[in-house]
């Protein structure tokens, strides 16, 4: 009779695990444009049905492998699943917390497998912070480098000078976002530290440019312009209304932008390229992050990768990112920067910043890189012309 | 025995289906945009001591109004320093109780200007299921009790389909099509996506210029999608292009159309009165009135008259029929939400202080009849359904209404 009972279990079992797979490769298979939606649906349904710890992993294991799409469907299986498992009593701790615990899997899916371990134990997840200081997560990291900057702030407060400096750098060496270097950095700056930015951040900070070409009634972005087919820094090309040519062009501004009005002059309808080299370590991938609020693309090795024409809505760092591979040794990057015809005084900026970095922000140095520029004494910004 | 088999039919049909109410309030401005709801019995003299139901703190921004169905309200917000969080939640409009919460990942870029934020678009619904659209181009249909349908991230299809403002435009429902209007300066579109599936029913590029209104329906199969150039009149369930006025319209305030549909009011030179022709041959211009020019809140028509608020937070009232205008009223604004209305009064909350107030129309002159300060930010508009009044800011939803 056992025996028979075990076999039905292991039968059920099987079968409710192959029903498992099944739904999960449905969900897995959605495509763009809503493609396998329906069917997406009807698996979600049969996966949430269950109160069960295996479903639940099988779900997050899955999440390895899908497309950002396909991640949603299946985040909220699992978001469902959980509830399920809490309404019924059982916990899934133990499989959540190996789960959270192996770097390997998506950043996204480990915070959330914290988050599902946070709301079960508190504590233990409180206890498991200071241990994330370097994870992939940026959201992980980000709490663990919050711990760090409110204990530096209260040795900062009662007087305790070195101390202070020395929680705020390592809160620093983990902090990947803005909101949270940027203070670190003015805390570190009362207290007679000063901080290279740009090099935390991994700014390119070294450019050739040449412009201007034309952009009048936005057309120079779809035109294509010399430096989109050769690289050369002697030659000289008839530009808007004067000749194009290289010129180098550094930035010392500490979060890496790059001022085109300050070789060209404050131009409207102008498009202009920069161009340098970044020499890497090792093959690897990568990310560019871009922020802009002019017309741009980028080429990478000679190969384009993204390009968007909006005008002065708007830029922050790593506003766009952007997917590359880096090979070792050389590798070229061309931006082209696109300036439009408006003359509100918010529509001045022409300028970029740029920076490589992990999937998780961490900034990637050439291996050649050079000193970060000191900034030069302030100079006024020219006014523009009113005619 | 095939007689039971129908009643049974029909009854698990009766059961599984939301019969939609006449109070519901299911998308933008409510079920016919309009922002009006014609029988609810709000408080006409709103005071901090009297009407606030209840409170409840949210987990995140948002600018999108609730929506209501029967007693369950749906309402999305975006958390995280970055906005990367999606919720969609359901509360029991009785006493603001949680009923069910979903979150996804945003797919799409959530940069936004600071004054939005991702969760700006309203979701909208058809009594069984609710559409919910974020600025990261995200659009995601559950049901009502919070099963997944369908999802599309429609910046990974349409990967310049961004606003580095944010978008705000609100999806709506005409003819069993989710009309989706998603434009900027570099990909915009606008879409019938199929209720069911999450498909493509039809989409056309439209105009590459940032614009934040939402489409409004001006007929039983017609949609107007307002932008920088004007309106164009769109069969919903096709896209096929009946009719454009090509005066230049607001990219802001979304216009609004008569109870009957047979006017449009468009923040267009002013104001602009357009009554569209039978046979869809170029709209016939019925007034326009330049002093009559609305800031960010929509227009908003209440009987006989037309009322805007303008930039300096000032209410005008005109004749509906004419653009006449009739009185002022100066407000406590400045507003980014837009004024609803019920029996004769209408209901706005301020973006500083969060200040809702109630204004009387039916005299000669408009008159401030109560005003709640809410205490937070508040960029959305509101919402009315069960004789109540639904506000939120970036951390609460409240509930405003007569006591029991």
């Amino acid at each position: 009779m056992k025996r028979t009972l075990a076999l039905i279990l292991l039968f059920t079992s099987s079968t409710f695990l192959r029903a498992s797979t099944d739904s999960i490769e449905t969900i897995l298979a959605v495509g763009s444009e809503g493609k396998g939606n329906s069917e997406a649906a009807q698996a979600w349904s049969k996966i949430t049905a269950s109160a069960d710890i295996a479903s639940l992993m099988m779900v997050f294991d899955a999440m390895d492998q899908a497309s950002p799409i396909a991640s949603n469907w299946l985040r909220s299986a699992a978001e469902v699943i959980a509830k399920n498992l809490e309404k019924s009593g059982q916990t899934a701790i133990d499989p959540l917390g190996e789960y959270f615990m192996d770097e390997s899997h998506p950043p996204k899916a480990r915070r959330f497998a914290f988050e599902l371990i946070k709301k079960n134990e508190p504590m233990t997840a409180k206890a498991l912070i200071p241990g994330l200081l370097n994870d992939p997560s940026p959201e992980l990291r980000r709490d663990a480098v919050s711990l760090l900057i409110n204990q530096a702030s209260s040795l900062k407060k009662e007087g305790n000078k070195s101390a202070a400096i020395l929680i705020y750098r390592q809160a620093l060496n983990a902090a990947v976002e803005e909101n949270q270097v940027k203070p670190i950095s003015k805390a570190l700056k009362e207290l007679g530290v000063e901080v290279d930015l740009p090099k935390h951040f991994g700014f390119l900070m070294r450019w050739n440019v040449i412009g201007p070409f034309d952009n009048t009634d936005r057309k120079g972005f779809e035109t294509i312009f010399p430096p989109e087919e050769e690289i050369d820094f002697s030659a000289k090309y008839k530009g808007k209304e004067k000749e194009a040519a290289w010129t180098p062009l550094s930035s010392s501004d500490s979060l890496g932008k790059i001022d085109l009005n300050k070789p060209f002059g404050m131009l409207k309808e102008t498009t202009a390229y920069a161009y340098t080299e970044f020499e890497s370590k090792s093959s690897r991938t990568a990310e560019l992050r871009l922020g802009c609020k002019n017309a741009w693309k980028i080429w990478v090795n000679g190969k384009f990768i993204f390009g968007r024409d909006e005008y002065h809505r708007g830029q922050r760092i790593d506003q766009y990112k952007l997917n590359i591979q880096l090979k070792e040794g050389k590798n070229t990057i061309l931006v082209k920067a696109c300036q439009n015809e408006q003359t509100e005084e918010w529509t001045v900026q022409w300028e970029f910043q740029l920076r490589i970095c992990n999937e998780s922000g961490v900034a990637i140095l050439a291996s050649n890189r050079k000193p970060t520029p000191q900034s030069e004494k302030q100079t006024r910004r020219p006014r523009r012309s009113k005619s | 025995m095939k007689t039971i088999l129908n009643l049974l039919l029909i009854l698990s049909l009766f059961s599984s289906i939301e019969l939609l109410n006449a109070e519901d309030w299911l998308q933008f401005r409510g079920t016919d945009h309009r922002g009006v709801a014609e029988s609810s019995n709000l408080p006409t003299s709103i005071s901090s001591e009297k009407n606030i139901t209840w409170k409840k703190s949210l987990p995140g921004r948002g600018l999108s109004s609730p929506i209501i169905i029967g007693d369950r309200i749906f309402l999305t917000a975006a958390s995280t320093t970055d906005q990367s969080r999606l919720h969609i939640m359901c509360f029991d409009s009785n006493d603001g109780t949680t009923q069910w919460s979903r979150e996804f990942w945003a797919t799409g870029r959530t940069i936004c200007h600071e004054k939005t934020c991702v969760a700006a678009p309203t979701p909208a619904s058809d009594g069984k299921h609710i559409y919910a659209l974020y600025s990261s181009n995200d659009l995601i249909c559950l049901d009502l009790n919070g099963n997944l349908k369908w999802m599309r991230a429609l910046m990974q299809d349409y990967p310049n389909a961004s606003n580095s403002l944010g978008l705000a435009s609100s999806p709506i429902i005409v003819s069993d099509t989710l009309i989706v209007q998603v434009e900027n300066d570099s990909e915009s579109f606008a879409a019938g996506i199929d209720l069911n599936k999450g498909t493509n029913i039809w989409k056309f590029p439209r105009t590459k210029k940032a614009n934040w209104t939402s489409p409004i329906k001006v007929g039983k199969n017609v949609v107007a999608i307002q932008g920088s150039e004007g309106v164009t009149a769109i069969e919903a369930s096709s896209g096929k292009i009946l009719w454009s006025y090509g005066e230049g319209a607001s990219t802001i305030p979304s216009s609004v159309a008569s109870k009957d549909g047979s006017t449009l009011f468009i923040p267009s030179n002013g104001m602009t009165a357009l009554k569209p022709r039978n046979d869809n041959n170029t709209p016939e211009i019925l007034w326009q009135e330049p002093q009559l020019r609305p800031g960010t809140a929509s227009p908003i028509i209440v009987d006989d008259k037309i009322f805007i608020i303008n930039r300096a937070g000032v209410l005008n009232a005109a004749k509906k029929e004419t653009g006449e205008r009739l009185w002022r009223l100066r407000l406590e604004g400045p507003f980014s939400g837009s004024p609803v209305a019920s029996k004769g009064h209408i209901y706005i909350a301020s973006e500083r202080k969060g200040l809702l107030q109630s204004v009387d129309l039916s005299g000669k002159e408009g008159k401030i009849t109560g005003t709640i300060e809410l205490g937070e930010t508040i960029l959305g508009t509101p919402a009315i359904a069960n004789d109540s009044l639904y506000v939120r800011s970036d951390h609460h939803l409240w509930k405003i209404s007569n006591p029991n």
